[in-house]
């Protein structure tokens, strides 16, 4: 039960899409799945878990962005700027039309699909840098947008205060229960993911990548597929913008700007491209690795010739997060999903590694 | 009338401004197809250089001997980046290049306030502030240098690639690598070429945008509005790059100038990036770029 296969002995193609490749994976899944559910929000404090918190919403953007750019190879600079529609169409619909939590979710993640659809647009006719500068085109004109119609974000640089999340009679105040919240909101968008990834989709999204003209001959319609992908990542993304507008209690375009497609960008990269897995890394690395940081700066407090910890450590983290996604880039273009499987394939075979 | 002459002077002062720094971005792309996403941060980084060398705020050096130094430090820098970070992504995806100089750009743009603070510093090229008047419309000194930076950059591009030994090897290399390389071209220091000469566009570019807005990480931002001139343009037009600065600088300028007093503003920053939507639906390859875009 426990022990692992020495090497790849698949034979038939369900073997090969299964989604738990091994007897263990099963197990260790079911492990992790009742340490978050059972044990982790018992044993940490609620400091602790308002970082969990950013990690499962942005974990849902991450996971839409890689399929988009890790598995399809359509890279988006634009992120954010679905995560801004899904947002502000949550905030929107609960403010005016007092909308309950569920529909405000879901229909964040479908405006932002549709919105993704048009930008995904361009797709069709230019590829790699053009449509990086397209995408950029659209997280730029968003922000304009959001701020400048008053409809929509309130006025410049306005924020829209939503009530707290409640789903029927149920209220959602504390820190622990917004986190079986986002919890479940993570796992469903992790099963989908995981299951987009292994399917027919998944298989047409990577055929696309590897080369398109080739997919194109075997079969897979490329327009429909990028579409698709366009659509998914961005519906991903709106629903990870309406969790984290609900979650914070202000919709505010400060925090769906460039900065943020960057960093979404940096998790994938640095998570693993085309990795699920990878994304559930990068995410944890990503977010916490700025928290991390300001506690450990706040402990030298006395040592650092820096007043504002604050704004050192945004600068830090801009100067890692950077350093890090060329350093992957170049050394280990799979990321920590790689390294992972580097300690995994030792293992395997230990202590007889030949 | 004269509303709208000096929105068109303004226009081409600051198009012209944005075509300098498109010149660095263009270069790369024409010697050595990279993608250059961190030309405004290199821009910033130059400014900060500059501020740390002269002015008050740094060692107090002489404002030549600042600029000078500058330009030693990011011809260095390129010569860097070419070495230890592009290289080893040659033959890489193009999405692997983007992202690799996305990431040199954060890491600047990180880099550059730990050094040197996050305070505006003033980059004082000692030129009168008295803006000159033409009849009614006012043109500030500093615009004027800009303008004249870019001429004389753009002339000195020319002359380089059309008349000079090297120039022609730069050329033949973007042209095709292999058959440069089959010619006893050394595709590698023509690459080295390529940063240096980007290096230097981004000490001028920072040294006008740096006395037109003051230094500080901000700066990194400009860099940004070189993306819909090199796309109206023309990735690999010298020319282009020009002629679509210009066209955005004025664009922007006539539609902040006429609308922004019915959205509430900011119309500079939105306009351009419609226009380059709008150019990548019908002409992906920009004005005078080459037509080589691989179709999906």
């Amino acid at each position: 039960m426990i022990n692992r296969e020495c090497g790849v002995f698949r034979t038939t193609y369900q073997a090969d899409m299964a989604l738990y490749a091994v007897p263990l994976a099963r197990i260790s899944v079911a492990a992790f799945f009742l340490l978050f559910t059972l044990v982790v929000p018992f044993v940490v404090d609620t400091k602790h878990l308002l970082w969990l918190n950013f990690v499962g919403i942005s974990l849902v953007a991450a996971i839409g962005l890689n399929l988009l750019t890790g598995f399809t190879g359509q890279i988006s600079i634009g992120h954010a700027a679905f995560m801004a529609t899904g947002g502000y169409t949550a905030a929107i619909m609960t403010t005016r039309a007092d909308v309950p939590f569920w529909v405000g979710l879901i229909a964040g993640g479908v405006f932002a699909a549709v919105y993704g659809l048009i930008v995904g647009l361009p797709s069709l006719r230019v590829k790699g840098f053009y449509l990086a500068i397209a995408t950029l085109a659209a997280q730029f004109i968003t922000e304009w947008v959001i701020n400048h119609v008053k409809w929509i974000g309130g006025g410049f640089q306005a924020s829209i205060i939503i009530p707290p999340i409640s789903l029927g009679p149920v209220r959602f105040d504390t820190e622990i229960e917004k986190y079986y919240l986002i919890l479940a909101v993570a796992v469903l968008a992790i099963a989908v993911g995981l299951n987009i990834a292994r399917s027919r989709l998944g298989r047409a999204f990577v055929a696309i990548r590897d080369r398109d003209v080739a997919a194109e001959i075997i079969g897979v319609d490329v327009f429909r597929y990028k579409l698709m992908a366009f659509m998914i990542s961005s519906f991903y993304a709106g629903v990870a913008g309406a969790l984290y507008v609900y979650y914070v209690g202000t919709a505010n375009i400060e925090s769906f700007q460039i900065a943020r497609s960057i960093e979404l960008l940096a998790m994938v990269i640095i998570g693993g491209l085309g990795s699920i897995l990878g994304s559930i890394f990068g995410t944890f690395f990503v977010v916490l690795l700025p928290f991390v940081l300001e506690d450990v700066l706040e402990y030298f407090r006395g040592l650092l010739p820096v007043t504002d910890i604050h704004t050192f450590v945004s600068q830090l983290k801009l100067m890692v997060f950077g350093g890090l996604i060329i350093l992957f880039l170049m050394l280990e273009p799979e990321g920590l999903n790689r390294l992972w499987r580097n300690v995994k394939d030792y293992f395997r075979v230990w202590p007889f590694s030949y | 009338m004269d509303f709208f002459l000096s929105l068109l002077v303004k226009g081409l002062t600051l198009g012209c401004i944005y075509a300098l720094v498109a010149l660095g971005f263009v270069l790369i792309y024409k010697a050595t197809s990279v993608i250059n996403f961190a030309v405004g941060e290199m821009m910033m980084l130059a400014g900060f250089l500059v501020t740390g060398f002269a002015g008050a705020t740094g060692l107090g050096l002489p404002l030549g001997a600042a600029i000078g130094l500058t330009m030693l430090i990011m011809v260095l820098f390129g010569f860097a980046l070419e070495r230890g970070v592009l290289r080893p992504m040659i033959g890489r995806p193009v999405v692997g290049m983007i992202m690799a100089t996305l990431g040199l750009g954060i890491f600047l743009r990180g880099f550059a306030p730990v050094l040197w603070g996050t305070d505006k510093k003033p980059l004082d090229l000692m030129l009168p502030s008295q803006p000159l008047r033409l009849d009614t419309i006012l043109v500030t000194p500093v615009d004027l240098t800009g303008v004249g930076l870019t001429l004389f950059l753009l002339v000195c591009f020319a002359y380089f690639f059309q008349r000079t030994r090297t120039g022609i090897a730069v050329r033949a290399v973007a042209d095709d690598q292999q058959a440069a390389m089959a010619m006893g071209i050394r595709v590698s220091s023509v690459f080295a070429l390529a940063w240096a000469l980007a290096g230097i566009t981004a000490v001028a570019g920072g040294v006008i945008w740096g006395s037109k807005l003051s230094v500080d990480q901000f700066l990194a931002l400009m860099g940004l509005k070189v993306f819909p001139v090199v796309i109206l343009g023309g990735l690999d037009s010298v020319a282009g790059a020009v002629i679509g600065g210009l066209v955005v600088g004025v664009t922007e300028n006539l539609f902040g100038g006429y609308f922004d007093k019915y959205v509430g503003g900011g119309l500079k920053d939105f306009v351009p990036y419609v226009l380059m939507l709008a150019v990548l639906m019908i002409r992906p390859y920009g004005l005078f770029g080459r037509e080589v875009i691989e179709r999906v």
